[in-house]
């Protein structure tokens, strides 16, 4: 969908500055980041300034301003995931998916992010693609999982 | 209201008895987002089509989280005629067994966990004399794994809104005094009588009133408010509807984090059915007399946890704390007098009003009354979601319902209260959990985070791992908390890197001191616990890294080293190929080498190998 078609996306909220958020979080699903011309037409609906706009969509950790890959593969920092080893997770999925920390692969494939806790830590370590949870994971699970995917 | 509640409330203990004594199969399966990640939907589709084809009507319920995680996916049947059994861990090979036996077949007690109804099975037991179960109370979570949090009728039938009814007839004194006599204290971290901070609302001047229901659980480590939402959500709905009725609001809130989506699906099936009803809406609290909630979802800040920061979200900007007072019951949302709990909080409310305020108080110690949720994880053996009363000590928790450490290892500190709270060692394990007597050992209760820790976990990495995180989410706004996070990291990251002086510890000191002192909001005055614990407990680890260069742990990478031991290789070259920087040298069938100046310790040889040759060793940096 092209920026220029946010309308439907945005008319279903009040235009008024406490939709601020909610605006931001349906224009990235919709569009799955926030391109810099969707944050002055945000703006606009919500009647606040750019510059407040891009101040809250900073602030969260939830908006992206770069285009993310068709799966997003997030690894659990939670304490439990801590304690179970995730950074072995981690640093396989930065082995295998061949990108660190925040990035996309140039096929626009596979995004690899951290996120702060999935709250499934009884079954810890855990990571989530697309808000899907696999969990219980070893980096041997791990290389396998998407080995299989990338080739 | 009370007339049409009455009709509702038989029609639902109808179907539910329908439900409980079916002349058809009734199976069970816990789809929450534990259950899920563990392969319930997977089970849930092997079940249905293997009994699909067959000449049987079955009934299937997707219900909450029961709680012991590690035995998911849970299975629950109820065969007409024959006990209820829950079954344990049932993969596709379970869910095959499983569905045989609904078919008329044998029963897989191999996967039995434990029976549930009144009837009862020679060589399996109940579940709540299951040792994972024995030492629970299950209150708040009495519904989670066992109603539809899809079917309102299910939480009608088990007592759902019958609180709500009472406290409508109720006088509005008599609702604080009720709550009063519970002794309620709050259950997002601080701990604050709930019936006080009511009253605080209800003194201060201001026409518009507002309810905020605080779902954000950003605790790395705890799920229990996750839980309850994804198992019962009306509990929480109620619980908002009550203190609506008490504090004289027609609007609540519920600020829910975006990373529990199938929480925020619930919650919305749940408010559409609680309007139907006439739970929520136009006269919700009596003939025109309205109240709604709406969900508002996080966006991914942890100090949006925090009260006023999570009211400046809701009010659609950056989520920093402000100042208090003026506390929220005073000037909250809008500047209008707002209550805030959290989502247990609010649970036990329902609770309360359901049962009264002495049920309540029934389990407890003499300052915290009821029970309370927790999350059990890390290294013990059966992770999950207990509930004990107030006042069980932590050796019950991890040893009785956990089950005790991973096998092969010893504990070593169990941390309470996530990046707010601290680390506690052996010899503290017998202190009861309750508010007072957890601050005393220098950690907190907070939202109900229990996370164990065995030999392997270094306590100087640990609490280096909260600092990152504080450092991380703490939103900028004032100094001490912005800038000394980020001191407080860079000193554990140099002690965990091998650059530690002799100093640092008691640099360490100073500054967590005034980071406490200086911060603005609860996010800098308690982010270095976790810190002062360590040093308080675990000093020698501290001095090892420091002075003899050395993690007693062997977790941390710039101490350590990987070997391959002569006798256990067998060459069978699978480090070698697996190896991300070619550092694995040997031939087949041959002693294999790691070649110390390239390896760049990522474990990957010692997780591959299945014969226990890699070993961890102790280097210096
Ligand atoms: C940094 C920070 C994060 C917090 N996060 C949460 C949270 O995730 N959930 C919660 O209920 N309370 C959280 N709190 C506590 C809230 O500020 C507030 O005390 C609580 O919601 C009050 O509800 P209660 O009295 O029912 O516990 C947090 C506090 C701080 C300082």
């Amino acid at each position: 969908m092209a920026t220029n078609n946010l309308g439907p996306v945005l008319s279903a909220f009040e235009r008024r500055p406490e939709s601020l958020i909610s605006l931001l979080q349906a224009v990235q699903e919709s569009l799955g980041y926030l391109p810099p011309d969707a944050l002055g037409t945000v703006a606009r609906h919500a009647r606040v300034p750019r510059s407040r706009v891009y101040g809250v969509a900073s602030f969260y950790s939830q908006f992206r301003f770069n285009p993310v890959g068709r799966q997003r593969v997030a690894v659990c920092r939670g304490t439990a995931c801590h304690v179970g080893g995730a950074r072995f997770i981690l640093e396989q999925l930065e082995r295998t998916l061949g990108i660190p920390e925040g990035q996309t692969t140039e096929d626009m494939e596979y995004s690899l992010e951290t996120v702060a806790c999935i709250g499934c830590c009884g079954l810890a370590p855990c990571i989530s693609v697309n808000d899907e949870v696999s969990a219980k994971l070893t980096p041997k699970k791990v290389r396998k999982q998407f080995k299989q995917a990338r080739k | 209201m009370t007339a049409g509640f009455e009709q509702l409330r038989q029609a639902a203990e109808e179907q539910w008895d329908r439900l409980t004594a079916s002349d058809t199969p009734v199976i069970t399966v816990g789809t929450a987002t534990c259950g899920r990640s563990a392969g319930a939907l997977d089970t849930l589709d092997v079940l249905r089509g293997e009994l699909a084809g067959r000449d049987l009507e079955v009934r299937f319920v997707e219900v909450g989280c029961l709680g012991p995680c590690y035995a998911e996916p849970l299975v629950t049947v109820s065969l007409p005629g024959a006990a209820t059994v829950c079954f344990a861990s049932v993969d596709l090979k379970g869910a095959r067994k499983i569905a045989a036996y609904v078919a008329g077949g044998e029963l897989p007690e191999d996967l039995a966990l434990a029976t549930t109804g009144p009837d009862s099975i020679p060589g399996i037991p109940d579940l709540m004399d299951t040792p994972v179960m024995k030492g629970q109370v299950r209150r708040v979570l009495r519904n989670c794994g066992v109603v539809d949090p899809g079917d309102i009728g299910h939480s009608l039938a088990r007592g759902a809104y019958s609180g709500l009814q009472r406290a409508i007839e109720l006088e509005g004194d008599a609702r604080i005094a009720e709550l009063e006599r519970s002794g309620l204290r709050g259950r997002g971290g601080a701990g604050f009588p709930v019936s006080r901070k009511w009253n605080f609302c209800i003194d201060a001047p201001g026409d518009t009133r507002y309810v905020i229901c605080n779902a954000d659980e950003g605790d790395p480590g705890a799920f229990m408010n996750r839980s309850l939402l994804e198992g019962d959500p009306h509990a929480v709905l109620e619980g908002m509807i009550i203190a609506g009725l008490t504090i004289g609001a027609a609007e609540g809130f519920i600020y829910c984090r975006a990373e529990y989506p199938l929480a925020l699906e619930r919650l919305a099936v749940a408010i559409e059915q609680a309007e139907q009803a006439g739970f929520l809406g136009p006269d919700a609290l009596g003939p025109g007399r309205p109240f709604r909630i709406k969900v508002k979802e996080g966006a991914g800040a942890f100090v949006c946890g925090e009260e006023t920061a999570l009211i400046a979200s809701l009010e659609g900007r950056r989520g920093m704390p402000r100042p208090r007072p003026p506390f929220p019951a005073v000037s909250g949302l809008w500047g209008c007098p707002t209550v805030i709990n959290n989502v247990e909080t609010l649970a036990s409310v329902a609770l309360i009003f359901q049962h009264g305020a002495d049920w309540y108080a029934e389990y407890g110690t003499a300052r915290s009354k009821g029970t309370k949720t927790f999350a059990l994880v890390g290294n013990v053996k059966r992770p999950g979601l207990v509930e004990v009363p107030l006042g069980t000590t932590l050796r019950e928790m991890i040893f009785d319902i956990g089950g005790g450490i991973s096998s092969g290892h010893q504990f070593k500190a169990v941390q309470t209260g996530g990046p707010s709270g601290g680390c506690l060692p052996e010899d503290k394990l017998d202190i009861p959990v309750d508010y007072e007597s957890l601050q005393e050992a220098g950690t907190i209760m907070g939202s109900g985070g229990i996370v164990v820790m065995d030999e392997r976990t270094c306590m100087v990495d640990f609490a280096r791992y909260f600092l990152d995180f504080a450092a991380d989410e703490s939103c900028g706004e004032c100094g001490p908390c912005r800038l000394g996070t980020r001191q407080l990291l860079r000193i554990l990251e140099d002690i965990t890197q091998g650059k530690g002086s002799a100093s640092d510890m008691e640099l360490l000191e100073g500054l967590s001191h005034n980071v406490m002192r200086g911060s603005l909001c609860g996010l800098g005055q308690t982010a270095p616990n976790p810190v002062l614990t360590t040093l308080r407990y675990f000093r020698d680890e501290y001095v090892a890294h420091i002075e003899s260069r050395t993690c007693p742990a062997l977790a941390c990478r710039d101490f350590i080293a990987f070997e391959i031991d002569e006798e256990m290789c067998n060459g069978c070259t699978a480090c070698a190929v697996l190896c991300p920087v070619d550092g694995i040298t040997g031939d087949r069938d041959h002693l294999h080498e790691i070649n110390a100046a390239v390896c760049i310790k990522c474990g990957v040889c010692s997780d591959t190998c299945s014969f226990g040759a890699v070993e961890t060793v102790s280097a210096r940096p």
